[in-house]
């Protein structure tokens, strides 16, 4: 006890006293380079965790979520261009990115613990889990959903009918987010008694 | 002496084979080249959707229709006949969770959506009474109301509509 006390002691006492061999200018530059090294090692390291193999590394996900999203548009379609997991899951702004990865050590714990590690556990979730994105899509006016899809570039003459009405109207007025009608367009939506009238059965 | 009894029977068992094969043979032959030059030669209208090409051959198939997406709706051919649906529904979950479908021509969402709303028979049941919610029994919509596609019809339609029927036996009667 006593020793590592001291080492502790040693190790204060030379972060405190100033440098006496190395010069200012080395340790600056040397910082600097230090810094853009950890800076630049971290945010590879965050963006790792972004990509569609972190993601359907574990079975969870593999086996529900990713399946689902599989015969969707956002999948597959004629032009190839595709989003993947933390194309909507994830901010892209640097800030809201951190918050949310801080708040994904949740689902670190949810992991460790097996909250959804069944088809049925996932299935008893399914609608909490749903509703969490919801509400984040909608505190963020469908953020996600905007980085691709310019409401300013839909030319509404190439929409069917009753999309260009929707959008002309509810959605360039402000009135409704894009999460409040595309709800369910990447994986398969719970029993939703409760949330959308008649929807779904008792 | 023996062995020509023997000789003469299996002689007269050969020839009555060889009868028996070219009696069946003669029968079935006319019978099979006139079903296959049906197929080849008169071009039904749907044979398979193969058509005429040999089995032995890989048919190309024929590119796929679009949706018919118009929102107009098709003239009913009878009275009960469910209205066939005029738009796209590719995407739609359609399961024990979430009917997409009703998102919009459920009753309380018609002033909203402009949709139909669906009819009073979805809230009955089997026994003609009226339930306060659409009955399971017509809950999956896709088994009367089909999509169409902008293609033309395989076969020719000769669906003859009742009123027509009804004024023809009018006039016979006259």
């Amino acid at each position: 006890m006593k020793k590592k006390m001291n080492l502790l002691k040693l190790g204060w006492e030379i972060l405190s006293k100033p440098a006496v061999h190395l010069s200012l200018g080395f340790l600056t530059i040397s910082g600097f380079i230090a810094g853009v090294i950890f800076w630049g090692g971290f945010n590879t390291a965050m963006e790792l965790t972004n990509t569609e193999e972190f993601c359907t590394g574990c079975h969870e996900m593999r086996d529900t979520p990713f399946m689902e999203l599989q015969s969707t548009i956002h999948y597959s379609n004629r032009s190839g261009v595709r989003a993947i997991c933390s194309d909507c899951h994830v901010p892209h702004n640097w800030s809201d990115k951190i918050a949310r990865k801080m708040q994904a050590s949740k689902e670190v714990w949810g992991k460790i613990f097996g909250t959804i590690d069944t088809r049925e556990k996932f299935e008893a979730h399914r609608l909490q889990l749903a509703q969490n994105e919801w509400t984040r899509l909608k505190a963020n006016d469908s953020l996600e959903c905007r980085n691709c899809h310019e409401f300013d570039s839909m030319d509404f003459t190439r929409q069917s009918k009753r999309a260009a009405a929707q959008h002309s109207n509810a959605l360039a007025s402000g009135e409704k987010t894009c999460i409040d009608c595309h709800k369910g367009i990447a994986h398969k939506l719970p029993n939703m008694d409760g949330v959308r009238e008649s929807t779904s059965p008792h | 002496m023996r062995a020509t009894l023997i000789n003469k029977a299996s002689r007269n068992l050969m020839i009555f084979c060889m009868t028996a094969a070219l009696a069946i043979s003669s029968i079935t032959w006319p019978l099979t080249a006139t079903a296959t030059e049906k197929v080849i030669d008169q071009a039904p209208q749907v044979a398979t959707l193969r058509g005429t090409t040999p089995l032995n051959t890989e048919v190309t198939p024929p590119a796929m229709s679009k949706v018919e997406n118009n929102d107009l709706k098709r003239q009913r051919d009878y009275p009960q006949q469910p209205p066939t649906i005029p738009h796209d529904i590719s995407q739609y979950q359609l399961d024990k969770n979430f009917n997409k479908c009703m998102d919009c021509h459920s009753r309380k969402f018609a002033d909203k959506a402009q949709a139909p709303a669906v009819s009073v028979t979805h809230y009955m049941n089997r026994d003609g009474d009226f339930l306060g919610e659409m009955s399971p029994r017509r809950y999956f919509c896709t088994q009367c109301h089909v999509h169409q596609l902008e293609s033309e019809p395989l076969v020719e339609n000769e669906f003859v509509d009742m009123e027509k029927i009804i004024r023809k036996a009018h006039e016979l009667s006259k």
